[in-house]
């Protein structure tokens, strides 16, 4: 389904939609009140940009330095081209591992390349440990924003959810409760996994390590118990150096939730003793990216959903609406790049107001993408019949002085002569629940020509 | 100093008196104006739909028709970053004369601002003014400071009406939100652009706004559409009206 058509059904239950606007405003507002504690926050954000940018320009040769180091720290290093061969690589080091339970903290990665029902069909057990990633999975529906993935859900339905999965008192809804109740369900989960997989926020090409940021520690306690570490990481994640860690930790909770730092920052040097770890690096359309110019900085993001909070069409039309792993401004380049035909309205669900790129921790020119996105659909002939036609029509029009001035005058003639239902149809999308300009007897050209005589008479 | 008036379309076509408006103002400050009848849209619609072939003629025309101008000035902040920011699509970097006339280009509060240098404007308009921050003028051109980056601007806007006698200022809850009309989404996403729309009248109701004001006439139009819809107590006014009625010109 489209876009507008998903976020009018949103829409329409209001009270929902403006809890769910309110809700993304308040984190918003807090990572606002962060980023004025940070003086330099312009400058990091100029820094951040810089390092992301001269990454991607050497991003073969960083990636290279980083599978060296990472293999003298005795990490197994694994390549995929795609969604299928990464979730391939994966089952093959649970098969050889004979693993049957599986604790996964938060990876927008093994989101996109769909890891979990893949592995539910091949009879592993996989359990989210994010909380927010726990309560959508056991309603079985997708995350609907990457860093606060259960944002629309109300602590209501969660008690609703727990209730029957966890066996919670009927109609509770108190947050402490309901926590403790998964904090003791995830903690046998923990306890009798057999492999943990990660995502990656940031890996290091200097070192070979790699960062994991998460506010409730699931990753870590998902990665010490069993003996079997899988991480997976899109290539574009690569920072050249330990000391560029110092801009990004900085830049990206207060970008998410608006907190100083996340409360844990988990850095991952090899395996410990008697343990595997793996990391699979995925391409998955990145390097094609890459070879883009228009589109090529999309690759800077670091996911911290910023762009998702800010952006006025996302708070008020849910991320469900945008069919995609990762939703709002920043998915909405991302996933037309890879599947155009099946999500040709995302790059219009957007009032191109330009506040996601304002917010962006790594200066990625949002709205300007999703413009050129537009364009990038017109070269696919992916636009619509109707409306590349009323545009050829229009531009058409516009090109002549005497069709335009004649055209105006002819309508501006009609809405002051028609009758009220004659105007306010169903084909008048604007007059659903606005009115239109009171139109004027004369344009401006014509007053200004009338001035000027005048003026001119005087003088 | 040869200045051109660049009306846009709509504003042409439905809401003359702001352009006169905006000639009333000019005139107050000295300027001298002509209005080339030759110009018709910037191709921001079509360009913003990602139909860059049909907007290509209408910028080229753009470009025939104000080049020679020393200055080129509308009441529009959406239209001038067309202009000014997304042109690159159509002309070449070293072309000469595309690159004067973009330049040139400049919306109303800039050219008042940076151009003429207007200082504190005396003059007379006792009312709650609601200012809202269209989001090309504001992001695109930076004609006040945006919330999220930490950068501070002077507002041009609030500041050639901040001295105007018995004037007073909303403080909204959210200063600088999209309204939701975003040319072709007000219709594609209409659901959203209303609610958008309302929720930025509601803040203003809110704030106590009796007249809300703009640089730009396209956020107003759709503002403007859903007051009057709603039947709500607000006046709405471009920027260049409220000047020109309180300078009495």
């Amino acid at each position: 389904m489209s876009h507008p058509t998903l976020a009018k059904g949103f829409v329409n239950n209001k009270p929902r939609a403006q809890w769910h606007d309110k809700a993304l405003w308040f984190v918003r507002e807090k990572r606002d009140r962060m980023a004025h504690g940070v003086p330099e926050w312009e400058e990091l954000r100029q820094q951040a940009s810089a390092i992301k940018i001269h990454t991607m320009s050497q991003l073969p040769n960083y990636l290279e330095q980083f599978e060296k180091n990472a293999k003298a720290l005795g990490v197994h290093v694994h390549w995929a081209i795609d969604g299928d061969e990464h979730n391939r690589i994966v089952h093959e080091i649970l098969q050889q591992h004979n693993v049957k339970r599986v604790v996964k903290s938060k990876s927008m990665l093994t989101e996109e390349c769909h890891l979990n029902p893949f592995l539910e069909k091949n009879g592993y057990e996989v359990v989210d440990t994010d909380l927010g990633e726990r309560i959508v999975q056991l309603r079985n529906e997708p995350p609907s924003h990457i860093v606060l993935p259960a944002i629309h859900i109300k602590k209501e339905e969660v008690g609703e959810c727990f209730h029957e999965h966890l066996g919670t008192e009927k109609g509770a809804s108190d947050p402490n409760y309901l926590t403790e109740a998964a904090r003791n369900h995830l903690r046998e989960r923990f306890c009798s996994a057999d492999a943990g997989i990660t995502g990656v926020n940031f890996a290091l090409a200097e070192t070979g390590g790699f960062v994991v940021c998460t506010n409730e520690g699931n990753a870590d306690l998902g990665v010490s118990l069993p003996k079997l570490h899988i991480a997976c990481m899109g290539i574009e994640k690569l920072l050249p150096r330990a000391s560029d860690l110092a801009v990004f930790l900085r830049l990206l909770a207060r970008s998410a939730t608006g907190q100083p730092i996340t409360t844990y920052s988990s850095h991952f040097h090899g395996p410990r003793e008697g343990s595997e770890m793996h990391i699979v690096l995925v391409d998955n359309g990145r390097s094609g990216i890459l070879q883009s110019p228009e589109f090529r900085r999309s690759l800077n993001c670091i996911r911290c959903g910023a762009c998702m909070n800010t952006c006025p069409v996302y708070r008020r039309s849910g991320g469900h609406s945008y069919e995609s792993a990762v939703p709002g401004p920043i998915g909405s380049i991302l996933t037309p790049l890879k599947t155009p035909e099946s999500h040709s309205s995302l790059p219009f669900a957007c009032s191109l107001c330009g506040s996601c790129t304002d917010v962006c921790p790594v200066k990625i020119d949002l709205h300007h993408q999703l413009l050129a996105m537009r364009g990038f659909l017109d070269r696919k002939k992916l636009l619509g019949m109707s409306k590349k036609l009323s545009m050829k029509f229009v531009s058409g029009l516009l090109s002549h002085k005497w069709m335009y001035t004649t055209a105006g005058s002819a309508a501006r003639t009609a809405l002051r002569w028609l009758p009220r239902f004659a105007v306010y149809n169903p084909l008048n999308g604007w007059g659903k629940q606005r009115e239109l300009p009171e139109p004027p007897k004369s344009s401006f050209r014509d007053q200004y020509a009338a001035h000027k005589k005048q003026s001119g008479d005087k003088s | 100093m040869k200045v051109a008036l660049f009306i846009p379309c709509y504003v042409d076509q439905f809401y003359p008196q702001v352009g006169m408006a905006t000639v009333r103002v000019l005139e107050h400050f000295g300027v001298e104006h002509e209005f080339p009848e030759g110009q018709t849209c910037c191709g921001q619609p079509m360009a913003n739909s990602g139909c860059m072939p049909e907007a290509k003629p209408l910028a080229e025309k753009y470009i025939d028709v104000f080049d020679g101008y020393d200055h080129i000035v509308a009441p529009s902040g959406s239209c001038v970053s067309m202009v000014r920011h997304h042109y690159d699509a159509f002309f070449d970097s070293s072309d000469e004369k595309a690159n004067r006339v973009r330049e040139r280009t400049l919306e109303l509060t800039e050219f008042l601002c940076k151009v003429l240098k207007v200082g504190d404007i005396e003059g007379n308009f006792p009312h709650q003014v609601g200012i809202h921050q269209s989001c090309h003028g504001l992001r695109e051109l930076r004609l006040s400071s945006s919330s999220e980056v930490m950068t501070k601007r002077p507002d041009m806007l609030r500041g050639l009406l901040d001295n105007l006698n018995g004037i007073t200022f909303s403080k909204l809850q959210r200063n600088d939100e999209c309204c939701g009309f975003g040319g072709t989404f007000a219709v594609a996403e209409e659901a959203v652009s209303c609610m958008m729309g309302e929720d930025r009248i509601r803040d203003h109701l809110d704030s106590g706004t009796k007249v809300l004001t703009a640089g730009d006439m396209s956020c107003l139009m759709h503002l403007e559409g859903i007051i009057r819809r709603q039947k709500h107590d607000i006046r709405v006014m471009h920027f260049s009206e409220i000047l020109a009625e309180a300078i009495g010109a």
